[in-house]
């Protein structure tokens, strides 16, 4: 059943592919050059892959979306456990960390540019930057909206704060931490294409960029195909990981 | 299990409170809400801070920290752990005390059967009925075979089928284990059925501790007689005492001539003294006007001005003429229409004084159980026609 149905979401996609091929091959929209159909593009993604442009762009990407997310996301797990389990550090990092939090990752561009230089650290640490605040928030929350009667109970078991902790709070946060990985995660990858176009020479950004200034359409289609595919494909990742670690019991 | 006592327990709610709990005792905290019920038993669990001592036969456990105090605690809404299914639920407290697996896996059998649910182990809160999350509550609060047993108002979120049928189950596994236990419940029904004793509080303070009957049946201040349903206060001045019985005027507010009724004597009655008497709804009988009633009983003219059926029972209000008396009948005994004119009887030792929080000395309370023997003289009962 669940695969029929999956099967069916696919429907309008191909009836959206055919509609664009069958556009652009009978020229009903203006500038052909400007409008490639479908099949040109799937050709291009081929050139691109087999001549490993498009995989070692793609890579340097890759690796940086993971390094910056997974250390990002791994500190503002644990800020947020800090946070969250004791109020004397929420009270000190909230002000500190409700300043910085409104500021938009790329908007951190130029003083990291300043600070590491156009280096592998830039993306990095934009990432981070990007993926921080948001696991770091989702997570207080969903630590501080635990019901507490289930920690009086606990505690009337005989579990120590750190027993409450491990098998209470953060088991019954981790909805709340899959929504900010969730977000961030799909994010990460629009934050570092951004950054890859403005101020770095390598990624699928930086591919972006030079496709656009030799006006390669196609190319341009592929990249943020690509991109398309990948936050998806991170968001539900995470939704599937979710859904292992609470179906169960929600 | 331990004998509980707690010594001049005060903190924001309650105020003074001493009471003690009998090894294998289920004591009833009864009371409205805000009256310092749940409060009470997050300061016997050590959930919150208090002054004064809690002691467990004897010992003091005021510096022992929530963790090792040893007390199931079942909480109104159960607090069952979603993320875990019912054995994890159950074997919680066991684990925090790292018994062995073998252990644990024994006591989550045992529980299962004592619960009457061993098909399941293996379902989360989320697919349970009220009454099986009742159960596992009470199991996963067992488990760990805990000295006291703190419940508070466990049945309240349950239909009353369910209730009764959770309340006679709790009852036999507390007889069972005789583990030593406090449940609190505003509910005056379910702390009578079920306590061995129950303690009325109010604004933080017990105004009664009694066995069940003693209780319901003498009240001893106006708020637990009313509490308990007993609606009928008379405010009385006593004119005339006799060798059993006395003669007291009544004379409430609102009461056109001042009625008198005869009273059994109690040991706080004195000639000129002003007293407060309830008499519950179950002990007044009615007449029809034209019937000659019991010369033993004493007589009130009024009329019916309102009536509700409350299953087998009818309640009547009747006005006799300015003050209202609650009269709850069988309602196949219930002949009477609304507005017809009709006799209140009650005999001379339904009317029970309210004496106030120091009848409690036992000496007094004995004299007053003692005075049964009791004859009942004839006054003129015309005097009692409005």
């Amino acid at each position: 059943m669940e695969r029929i149905k999956a099967a069916y979401s696919l429907i309008p996609v191909f009836i959206f592919l055919l509609i664009w091929e069958m556009a652009a091959r009978l020229e009903l929209i203006p500038g052909h050059f400007f409008f490639p159909p479908f099949t040109a593009v799937v050709q291009e993604f081929y050139h691109l892959t087999a001549n490993g442009v498009l995989p070692a762009n793609f890579l340097r990407s890759l690796t940086r979306v993971l390094i910056g997310f997974i250390t990002g996301s791994i500190a503002g797990l644990l800020m947020g456990i800090l946070m969250g389990y004791k109020e004397t550090i929420n009270k000190t990092f909230h002000p500190i960390f409700s300043l910085l939090y409104p500021i938009p990752a790329l908007g951190w561009l130029p003083i990291l540019m300043l600070w590491f230089g156009i280096s592998e650290m830039l993306p990095i640490m934009i990432i981070f930057i990007c993926s921080f605040f948001p696991v770091l928030y989702n997570t207080v929350t969903g630590i501080k909206t635990v019901d507490k009667d289930l920690i009086k109970v606990a505690k009337t078991l005989g579990a120590s704060e750190r027993k409450i902790l491990s098998t209470i709070l953060l088991p019954l946060a981790l909805t709340n931490i899959f929504t900010g990985l969730r977000l961030e995660a799909g994010m990460a990858w629009r934050v570092i294409i951004a950054a890859e176009m403005v101020a770095i020479p390598t990624g699928i950004g930086a591919l972006l960029m030079r496709a656009e200034s030799l006006i390669r359409i196609d190319i341009v289609i592929v990249c943020l195909i690509v991109l398309s595919v990948m936050c998806l494909s991170f968001e539900r990742f995470f939704i599937y990981m979710e859904h292992k670690l609470t179906g169960k019991w929600r | 299990m331990p004998a509980i006592e707690l010594k001049n327990i005060s903190n924001f709610i309650c105020r003074n409170i001493s009471l003690k709990i009998a090894d294998g005792e289920l004591m009833v905290l009864l009371g409205p809400t805000g009256a310092g019920k749940t409060t009470l038993l997050n300061i016997v669990s050590g959930l919150i801070e208090y002054e004064g001592s809690i002691l467990f036969d004897g010992v003091s456990i005021d510096e022992i920290p929530i963790n090792r105090r040893d007390v199931g605690y079942l909480l109104q809404d159960l607090a069952l752990f979603p993320h875990l299914d019912v054995a994890s639920n159950i074997t919680y407290g066991l684990k925090m005390q790292k018994r062995c697996v073998h252990e644990i896996e024994a006591r989550l059998d045992e529980m299962l059967d004592l619960m009457n649910i061993p098909d399941l182990e293996r379902r989360y809160p989320k697919d349970l009925s009220g009454g099986e999350k009742q159960r596992v509550a009470l199991a996963r609060a067992l488990a760990p075979s805990p000295q006291v047993l703190l419940l508070d108002e466990p049945m309240s979120n349950l239909d009353p089928l369910t209730k009764d049928k959770i309340l006679d189950e709790f009852k036999s596994i507390q007889r069972k284990t005789g583990i030593t236990t406090i449940y609190v419940t505003h509910d005056h029904d379910e702390a009578l059925s079920l306590g061995d004793r129950v303690s009325v509080l109010n604004e933080g303070k017990i105004e009664q501790m009694e066995a069940p009957d003693e209780l319901f049946y003498h009240p001893k201040t106006e708020f637990v007689a009313r509490f308990l349903g007993a609606k009928n206060s008379l405010k009385a001045n006593i004119i005339d005492m006799k060798q059993h019985e006395a003669v007291a005027q009544v004379n409430n507010e609102g009461l056109g001539q001042p009625i008198k009724i005869r009273v059994k004597k109690y040991p706080i009655f004195e000639k000129g003294k002003e007293i407060n008497l309830c008499i519950h709804p179950e002990k007044i009988t009615l007449k029809k006007e034209d019937e000659v009633p019991d010369a033993n009983l004493n007589r009130i003219r009024g009329k019916i001005v309102n009536r509700t059926n409350n299953g087998n029972v009818s309640k009547a209000t009747i006005d006799t003429g300015g003050m209202q008396l609650h009269a709850a009948i069988p309602k196949v005994l219930f002949d009477f229409k609304i507005h017809e004119n009709v006799w209140v009887c009650f005999a001379p030792d339904a009317p029970h004084p309210l004496c106030g929080r120091r009848c409690r000395a036992t000496e007094t309370r004995r004299k007053c159980l003692n005075e049964t023997h009791m004859t009942v003289s004839v006054t003129k009962e015309h005097e009692n026609l409005p």
